[in-house]
């Protein structure tokens, strides 16, 4: 029940962080658009069955359109790296996933390179979606590609520094706890 | 069918991912249609409220700047009050006026309706501005908003007691404007570039242009009360093929601030839609 009231308020935290801090500051190029919210669905835990995972990410990504007025935008994005995420999971982590201990992805369950690598693919997977459905409706092929680069760069700062400011303390779940 | 049952629970997770996908790019693809048609009333309401709690905290750190966009505006309206003029009396015998100050109601275009800015945007390439006044409070679609400084957009969405704005600042924005000196009128649209600039297009090439000229709403806009500022020439370009002028403005708000917009409701709009209803086309 603590797990499910964590996961609530972290996503909370995030859509605000997202709507009124991200998206509120000046933009620094018109190429860079940065991102933090989608952290939360990199974070949820191995456990997660892929349905569940799916519509979960659906439904964050619905209510962070809601506020940015941008309807299915996110959604379509999340989803794409919510079906992805197992992929890569079991790519990268050759071990049967939940056996690890560690209740989600971190640099601590996975190994530093494994994680970067994760939170790597599926940075670049979300700008690359993003990017290209607001590049349908609008712009040229080099703010396509320079868009996709640069904000996947600047995510990626955001998510070392949240790493970094924010140590997650997931415990070493054993059958004693 | 036993077949098409293991298809299904085996590829389920497959199956819901293209559900889902197809069903955030129909809501989407839609809304480029119809505007906000999804994220009408309910949605309004809710992020509403949300955002206007923040924005009061947020409107206390730049009360300085808009205290002195509001004295600057109070001071220009001032100066157009009949008090402030004055001449010597010409007249030789006493005239009664026949017409009364209230008879005038009834020739009143436009009405401003005060708002306050709850949610703003200027990274995307589609921004909105969200405004704490509804339809309760008299906010129709397609009214035009402006700031105390000049043009903001117009309504594509109206809750109770929220309404959203299509900015200037818009990838769909289409305002037809006029040089203010030389007269020239053009379209006034939105790169998706840069929030500082919007481009002014179709500028026959007879027109004198000047860099520093301003550029207002035209008179043939039903939704703007002529003379609203919109901004003030940056460049001239040439374009080679139509042989018309492409400018860029610098906005004439300052679209990372803005605290304070008018609603403009135009009390002629019915008479002027029903007479243009009314039109037949020959071809009819």
């Amino acid at each position: 029940m603590t797990d499910f009231l964590k996961h609530i308020l972290r996503c909370c935290l995030f859509i605000f962080v997202q709507v009124f801090l991200l998206n509120e500051i000046p933009p620094l190029h018109r190429y860079v658009t940065p991102h933090l919210y989608y952290l939360f669905i990199l974070w949820l835990p191995f456990r997660t069955s892929r349905i569940a995972l799916l519509l979960i990410a659906f439904f964050y990504g619905l209510m962070l359109d809601a506020f940015l007025h941008t309807p299915g935008l996110h959604a379509a994005a999340c989803t794409l790296i919510a079906f992805i995420r197992p992929f890569i999971i079991s790519v990268l982590l050759p071990k049967e996933v939940g056996e690890s201990g560690y209740p989600e992805p971190s640099y601590k369950s996975m190994g530093l390179i494994p994680y970067g690598t994760y939170i790597l693919l599926l940075t670049l997977f979300h700008h690359f979606y993003l990017t290209l459905l607001e590049w349908l409706q609008f712009g040229g092929f080099l703010v396509f590609i320079g868009k996709v680069l640069a904000s996947t760069g600047v995510s990626l700062l955001l998510v070392l520094i949240t790493e970094l400011v924010f140590s997650r303390k997931s415990n070493y779940r054993t059958n004693m706890s | 069918m036993r077949n098409i049952l293991l298809f299904i629970s085996r590829y389920s997770h497959l199956i819901v991912l293209l559900f889902l996908q197809g069903l955030s790019l129909h809501l989407l693809f839609r809304y480029n249609r119809f505007h906000e048609a999804v994220f009408s009333n309910v949605l309004n309401e809710m992020t509403g409220k949300v955002r206007e709690g923040y924005s009061g905290i947020e409107t206390f750190f730049s009360l300085r700047t808009e205290n002195d966009l509001l004295r600057a505006e109070n001071a220009r309206l001032r100066n157009q009050l009949k008090e402030d003029y004055a001449w010597p009396d010409s007249s030789s015998r006493p005239v009664s006026d026949t017409i009364r100050i209230d008879t005038l109601v009834q020739y009143r275009k436009f009405v401003y309706l005060p708002s306050r800015v709850i949610g703003n945007t200027v990274n995307a390439e589609r921004n909105h501005i969200m405004l704490h006044r509804g339809a309760k409070q008299g906010v129709e679609i397609g009214m035009a908003v402006t700031s105390p400084s000049g043009v903001l957009g117009t309504v594509i969405g109206v809750s109770d007691n929220m309404s959203v704005v299509m900015s200037l600042l818009h990838a769909q924005t289409r305002i037809v404007a006029v040089l203010k000196r030389g007269g020239g009128y053009g379209e006034v649209s939105w790169d998706g570039a840069d929030p500082r600039y919007v481009q002014l297009t179709k500028i026959p090439r007879t027109t004198e242009v000047k860099k520093g000229d301003s550029v207002v709403t035209s008179q043939y806009s039903d939704k703007y009360p002529p003379g609203q500022l919109v901004g003030f020439v940056e460049r001239i370009s040439e374009d080679p093929q139509s042989g018309t002028f492409d400018l860029v403005l610098r906005t004439a708000v300052d679209f990372k601030n803005v605290h304070h917009a008018y609603v403009i409701r135009n009390l002629q709009q019915g008479e002027m839609d029903a007479l243009r209803n009314s039109i037949k086309e020959p071809n009819d």
